[in-house]
């Protein structure tokens, strides 16, 4: 038997954005065994509910991530407005919807542009992030930020988009995908990227399962498990198909989520045509009590929040469960017999959020 | 061959097109109406009830009722603009331009103009000056009735003169 050696692998690394450390049981240059462990970013955000009261636990909740920072907002307040009964207006939910989409998009296109960087790919990084930063734009344009929007709040949003401004988010959106298609159209035949991606990191549809993953990761492995399909916001007036690919591979990966920025843009586009002319907000007066819990669908997979609420304007307790969370230990199935370099490629794969893993 | 095209054209497009990035800071850059840089106040309209002391989530703002002052740690605010939501006359305002960074964390005060209530007018038209703010000498006096005619120059200039008083 090869003599085994262990080999600790962050928590600080060039490809890493954020601290996760993982001990990698080596035998030459074959991971035989990934063991990860976090801790290093840990905030007690979920702590803070018995010291800010529950509206001012929106800001906070959309701090969790900087990434989906407006997702994890829209699903505390969607699990609060449930405790208090609160119906929003549809306007609102539209509008929410709009802005998830929106986030959707500018966290794959970061991602592919992380993906490009890890397998030294550094034009197709710029490409990716030049994309990015005309959402970022957009995002600073109708909320007024371009990473922390502060737009939700109990029962409702806060800010309107006007007729215009989301006419011309469309038409920005619509000179992208010319743009998104000349890009995307380099991660699917580059031989290059191909030969970086193809066939490592298998994730078989058993394995999926057994280890919980969701998101992008399980619709690689051929499952079709997209949580919008439960008709949220304004989902269930939108009509889509959930992308998967049965390659199960990090290909089928970045496949799955070029298909979901295209998807996102013809969302926006069907969203912004049925829009209807209502409130977008409407008063919620009184404490919550009683207990929620909502699930939704962040870019990086199915998000979980738990709220109990006691009556007072103190939360006695909220749990989020953040698809990173969920993708870990499938990240340690996938990294069991690979190769020393993929490493930081498949730990990227997952699309690592560990700021929200560790909240 | 196609391939060989492609690559071409990409060359030829980025040689001759305007670079996506902007000359900053030669070439300023411009903020969209919406975005949220800073918080200020029309202190004028200011009844002094403290609910965005108490809605501000990282605990910024302070109001003193006493002193008629509101004050703003620009550091540790995080322009979620829950303070502007919650002001129930609406003098709170969320504008462009973001704080600019220093060395030391300061205080940005700005105190209430004390507006005299003419002899004529009826107590109700003037809820705002209340007989608490009377002013502690004649000049002090003068200067607020000065201050209060130019509320672009109050807002200002109080906060320039509140600032080392807070350091202290």
């Amino acid at each position: 038997m090869p003599k085994r050696s262990i080999v600790p692998f962050g928590p600080q690394h060039p490809v890493l954005p954020e601290p996760v450390h993982l001990d990698l049981v080596m035998e030459d240059e074959k991971v035989i065994e990934a063991i990860p462990s976090i801790g290093y970013v840990h905030r007690g955000l979920e702590s803070l509910v018995q010291k800010k009261d529950f509206n001012e636990m929106v800001y906070v909740t959309e701090r969790i991530c900087g990434i989906c920072s407006f997702m994890h907002g829209m699903g505390y307040c969607s699990a609060v407005e449930q405790i208090m009964d609160v119906q929003v207006p549809r306007r609102a939910e539209y509008l929410r919807t709009i802005w998830a989409e929106m986030s959707r998009l500018h966290s794959h296109l970061l991602w592919l542009g992380l993906l490009a960087d890890a397998f030294g790919f550094e034009a197709l990084f710029m490409q990716s992030w030049r994309l990015r930063e005309k959402i970022l734009d957009m995002f600073e344009i109708s909320t007024g930020g371009r990473v922390i929007f502060s737009v939700n709040k109990i029962g409702g949003v806060l800010k309107d988009m006007p007729a215009d401004m989301l006419s011309s988010f469309v038409s920005i959106l619509n000179d992208m995908e010319r743009d998104l298609r000349e890009t995307t159209q380099i991660f699917m035949d580059d031989y290059t990227v191909k030969s970086r991606l193809v066939g490592v990191g298998i994730l078989t549809e058993e394995d999926a399962i057994r280890r919980g993953a969701v998101g992008p990761m399980m619709r690689a492995s051929g499952i079709e498990v997209d949580m919008r399909k439960t008709g949220y916001a304004a989902y269930n007036d939108l009509d889509f198909q959930i992308i998967t690919s049965k390659d199960c591979d990090s290909f089928a990966r970045c496949q799955v989520r070029i298909g979901e920025i295209f998807q996102s843009i013809e969302l926006i586009r069907q969203a912004v045509a049925k829009i209807p002319d209502t409130e977008i907000s409407v008063p919620v007066k009184g404490f919550p009590k009683g207990e929620a819990y909502v699930r939704f669908e962040q870019p990086r997979g199915e998000a979980f929040y738990y709220v109990r609420a006691n009556g007072s304007k103190f939360l006695d307790r909220m749990r989020v469960r953040t698809p990173t969370f969920a993708n870990l230990p499938a990240l340690s199935q996938i990294l069991q017999g690979c190769q020393y370099g993929d490493v930081p490629l498949l730990i990227l794969t997952i699309d690592p959020c560990i700021s929200c893993t560790e909240r | 061959m196609p391939q060989f095209l492609g690559f071409a054209k990409t060359v030829m497009k980025n040689l001759f097109s305007k670079p996506v990035t902007t000359s900053y800071p030669a070439e300023p850059k411009v903020y969209p109406e919406r975005s949220r840089g800073h918080v200020e106040i029309n202190i004028a309209d200011c009844i002094m009830c403290g609910m965005c002391m108490r809605s501000c989530p990282p605990g910024a703002i302070e109001v003193k009722r006493n002193e008629n002052t509101w004050s703003i740690n620009r550091f540790d605010c995080v322009q979620c603009g829950y303070c502007v939501e919650k002001c129930p006359k609406k003098c709170l305002s969320i504008v462009p331009g973001y704080q600019t960074p220093d060395s030391k964390k300061y205080v940005d005060t700005v105190t209430k103009p004390v507006v005299e209530q003419p002899a004529a007018a009826k107590p109700a038209a003037a809820p705002a000056a209340k007989p608490a703010a009377t002013a502690k000498s004649a000049d002090a006096e003068t200067k607020a009735v000065a201050e209060a005619a130019k509320p672009v120059a109050a807002e200002t200039k109080p906060a320039a003169e509140a600032a080392p008083k807070a350091a202290e």
